[in-house]
Formats: structure tokens, C-alpha cells, sequence
């Protein structure tokens, strides 16, 4: 593999690192939206 | 809140796109190593991030093991995890920029990549315990096992620095001395991903602080339940 | 009561009650003796490499039967709700932790009493350097691993998936320690380097641990 390719790699690696992570709070924050939508219209 | 996080997303985009053109366009060649160098502006800052997140961790649960204070225990929890992702990606670069440059993976006897490894072992088992956690008060016996893990780190430390001093091999991401133009993009690329640590941290702190709501208000609720 | 009197009655309390019933010291035994055959197994005997790393081979046999053992550590105390009484009691905690870092130190120094004559036979070792250092390196070594492995046996006592949860905790903390192990009993058996770093930094390990475990062991136990 050409050295260039590595360096892309990871910068590629990085932000799916960090983008994956940042798509997990995403799905967690909607999930305790719904969980307080929940109580607040069970109240 | 709302509108501090959205600007904290604006500039942490900027700064992150700025820092990347300053990377691989601005940021001299390296003589020896060519263009693979340019990876060291991710790695080294990831790295140092995630340091620094795993100090306010310890520091944290210092304070909350004397205090008990809440909000130590949810900052402690979010330094952690998000020290782990920056150190994942410590962990992956790594490799990525020794094979083209040593030709190996990985260099058992590279003091700073395995210290890091240590590190990435010691927070993760820390929050499979938070997650594991039965027990009422899972924030103290985590912020103990926090303050274990601090205690290792310099004996992890000089343990792989002996095991060098008898197992020479080659050290992976020292580029030798650094131009002062390479420490300016490296800097700025760190002022970038510390925008992109606190932007993350922020957010897991206030989903933690919702978290905790719900669980209050649901463990409640089922209190009521069962008393009718 | 001091600490040591009380150290002193909880330890030979658990050893009575371990040596009247012998079943879990002789399947430990056995399951040292079948680690010993699966790793002579796995790494060929015969071979120059594996002589060479039968410091490290060792070692890992051991970690991996202490384990076993330390999870049983805690097991009487949680079937009679002894925790729950010392938790209730003014008397420190401390000493009972000591105690059952002891018993535990006492179970896995008879095991690797067993696995190393079985060692040395099927790999035939011999030490070229200072063979007396062994049994320091070896004393020092097992402290390092029982102590912290009791404090994490405790601290998994109230988690899902209990057993998998002490190596998961224990296995990091330890990497300084093993290090330290392996290369001391390899400097011994090859003789050609001194292992004298080694055995200060397992003593600086089992110092600095060994405190820590000492002085936390109560806001564990607190916090069950």
C-alpha cells in the first residue's frame, strides 16, 4: 500500500471513531426524550 | 443550554476543519517519513486529550470519594468515557502510522503506546463496572476502583521503561525535534479536538443528568404503583 | 481487639473451616495439575522457545488458578450474611480483608507448590542464575496478584456476571505486577540478567496495593 493511503486511513479511522460515538449519544438522547414524553403524559 | 451547545458545535466544526487543512496542506513534509507524518497531528493531540480526560476523571473521583458530591460522580463518569474514545483512537493511529514507517504494528517494548493501552484496558474495565453495577452506590466503589487504576499508571510506566532498557525496539511516533511550524498546526489541531472533547463531554453530561431524571421519576412511579 | 488479633482469629477460623472440608483444596489441586498438562500441551516442551518463555508460561498457569480460587473468596461470607454484620458493627474492617488476603495467599502458594515440581519436570528447567531469588520473586509475586484480587472479589460481589467481573478488573491493574513476575523468574532461569529491578518494583507494587487495599477496603464493604 502507498504510504499516502495509510495517512488517509487514519483520518478515516478518527472520525469514525468519533462519529460513531457521537451517533450513539444521538439514539440515547431520543430514547430519554421519549422516556420523559412517557412519564410527563402519564402524569 | 441548548443555544451553548449548538455554538460549541458551530466553532468545534470550524476549528476541526481549519486544523485539518492546516494538517495536510499548510504543515511542512516530513524529510524522512513523507506524508504519513501528517498522521501525527491526530495522534499525538487525541492522545493528550484523552490524558487529560482520565486526570479529571481521577481528580473527580478524588473529590466525589471526600464529598459525595453528585456532580463529580456524573463529570467523573463522562471525563472517563470519552477518554476512552480519544484513546481508542490513540490506539488506532498508532498502528496505522508504524506499519508504513517501522514496517511493524505494533512494538511491545513502545512505552507510550503501551502505557496507553494500559490506560484503554484500566477505563474500560471501569465502565463495564459502572454498567455491571448492582449495587446502590456504584459511584463510590467506581471512584475507588479509579483511584486504583491512577495508582498503577506510574508503575505501569517504569515497568515498560525497564522492559525497554532491556528489550530495545524501535519507538513509534517520535519524529525526532519538530519544526516550529509542525508545533503550530499540532497545537491548533489539539485546540480543535479539545473543542470536539468538550462538545462531546458536554452533551453525555447533560444526557447523564436527563438519565438519572427518568430513572428518579420511573423508580418513583413504580413506588406508587405498588402502593395502590 | 488489635488488628492483629482479630487478623489472626478470622485467617485460622477460615483455615479450619477450609481444611475440614477438603473439597475445594483438592479439585484446586487437580485443576493445577491439569493447567500444568494443557499448557505442556499447548507449548511444546521440547522445544528451545518454550524454555525460554516457561517464566512466562508459569506465571500465567498461576494467574489464571488464582483467579479460580479468588472467586470463591467472599462465597462463605455471602452465604451467611457475614458482610452484612461487619457492616453493622463498629469493629474496622480492615482486618478481615487481611485475613482473607492471607487465607487466599496461603491457597495459592500450595497450589503453585504443586504446579512448579510438575513445571520444572516437564520442561525440564533449571536456573542459571540465583535459584534462592525464586522463592522472594515468587512470595512477592503471589501478594501482588491475591491482594488486589481479594479487594476486586469483593468489589464484584454486587455486579451482574460476578465471575467475569474480577479478571476483568484485576487483569489491567496487574500488568506492572506480571511484568515484573515473568521477567524476574526468566532473569533467574536464564541467568543472564539480574532480576534486582524486577523485585523493586514488585515491592513497590505490593507496598503501594497492599495500603490502598488496606485503607479503601472499608468504603467497599460500606457501600455494598
Amino acid at each position: 500500500m502507498n504510504s499516502i493511503h495509510y495517512l488517509y486511513a487514519a483520518y478515516i479511522a478518527t472520525w469514525a471513531i468519533h462519529g460513531a460515538y457521537l451517533v450513539i449519544l444521538a439514539r440515547r438522547y431520543s430514547r430519554i426524550r421519549r422516556d420523559m414524553e412517557r412519564l410527563k403524559n402519564r402524569k | 443550554m441548548k443555544r451553548g451547545i449548538t455554538a460549541l458545535a458551530v466553532i468545534t466544526g470550524l476549528m476541526l476543519s481549519f486544523a485539518l487543512y492546516e494538517a495536510l496542506v499548510v504543515a511542512p513534509t516530513e524529510r524522512t517519513m513523507g506524508d504519513v507524518q501528517r498522521i501525527f497531528y491526530y495522534h499525538v493531540p487525541s492522545a493528550w486529550t484523552a490524558f487529560l480526560l482520565f486526570l479529571i476523571n481521577f481528580v473527580c473521583s478524588v473529590i466525589f470519594l471526600i464529598r459525595r458530591n453528585t456532580k463529580a460522580d456524573i463529570l467523573a463518569l463522562v471525563a472517563a468515557e470519552v477518554g476512552v474514545v480519544f484513546c481508542t483512537v490513540v490506539l488506532v493511529t498508532g498502528p496505522i502510522w508504524a506499519r508504513p514507517v517501522w514496517g511493524i504494528w505494533w512494538a511491545p517494548g513502545d512505552i507510550r503506546l503501551t502505557t496507553t493501552l494500559v490506560l484503554w484496558l484500566i477505563y474500560v474495565s471501569y465502565l463495564v463496572l459502572r454498567r455491571f453495577s448492582t449495587s446502590g452506590q456504584t459511584a463510590v466503589v467506581a471512584a475507588v476502583v479509579a483511584t486504583f487504576g491512577a495508582l498503577d499508571v506510574p508503575l505501569v510506566y517504569f515497568s515498560i521503561w525497564f522492559f525497554r532498557t532491556q528489550h530495545p525496539s524501535p519507538v513509534i511516533g517520535d519524529g525526532g525535534s519538530l519544526d516550529p511550524r509542525m508545533w503550530v498546526v499540532l497545537l491548533i489541531n489539539w485546540a480543535a479536538f479539545l473543542c470536539l472533547a468538550g462538545l462531546a463531554s458536554w452533551t453525555r453530561y447533560l444526557l447523564e443528568v436527563a438519565k438519572r431524571e427518568v430513572e428518579e421519576a420511573e423508580a418513583l412511579e413504580s413506588l406508587y404503583e405498588g402502593s395502590r | 481487639m488489635s488488628f492483629l488479633a482479630v487478623t489472626r482469629s478470622t485467617l485460622s477460623k477460615d483455615i479450619r473451616l477450609e481444611w475440614r472440608s477438603k473439597d475445594a483444596i483438592n479439585a484446586m489441586l487437580f485443576f493445577s495439575l491439569l493447567v500444568v498438562v494443557i499448557f505442556s500441551f499447548a507449548f511444546d516442551p521440547t522445544a528451545e522457545e518454550s524454555r525460554r518463555i516457561a517464566g512466562g508460561l508459569i506465571w500465567v498457569a498461576v494467574l489464571f488458578a488464582a483467579v479460580v480460587a479468588l472467586n470463591q473468596t467472599w462465597a462463605r461470607e455471602l452465604r451467611n450474611q457475614v458482610l452484612d454484620g461487619y457492616r453493622v458493627s463498629p469493629a474496622p474492617a480492615a482486618p478481615l480483608f487481611m485475613a482473607k488476603a492471607l487465607g487466599n495467599f496461603l491457597f495459592v502458594i500450595a497450589i503453585e507448590a504443586v504446579m512448579t515440581p510438575l513445571f520444572v519436570a516437564f520442561y525440564k528447567l533449571r536456573a542459571l542464575g540465583p535459584a534462592w531469588e525464586l522463592l522472594p520473586i515468587a512470595l512477592l509475586g503471589t501478594w501482588a496478584l491475591v491482594v488486589n484480587g481479594t479487594f476486586f472479589a469483593a468489589v464484584s460481589l454486587r455486579t451482574r456476571s460476578r465471575e467475569i467481573m474480577l479478571p476483568l478488573l484485576l487483569f489491567p491493574l496487574s500488568i506492572p505486577a506480571l511484568l515484573g513476575m515473568v521477567n524476574a523468574t526468566t532473569a533467574v532461569l536464564s541467568g543472564e540478567e539480574s532480576a534486582r529491578f524486577w523485585v523493586a518494583l514488585l515491592i513497590a507494587y505490593d507496598v503501594i496495593f497492599t495500603v490502598a487495599c488496606l485503607l479503601f477496603f472499608e468504603t467497599i464493604l460500606e457501600a455494598e
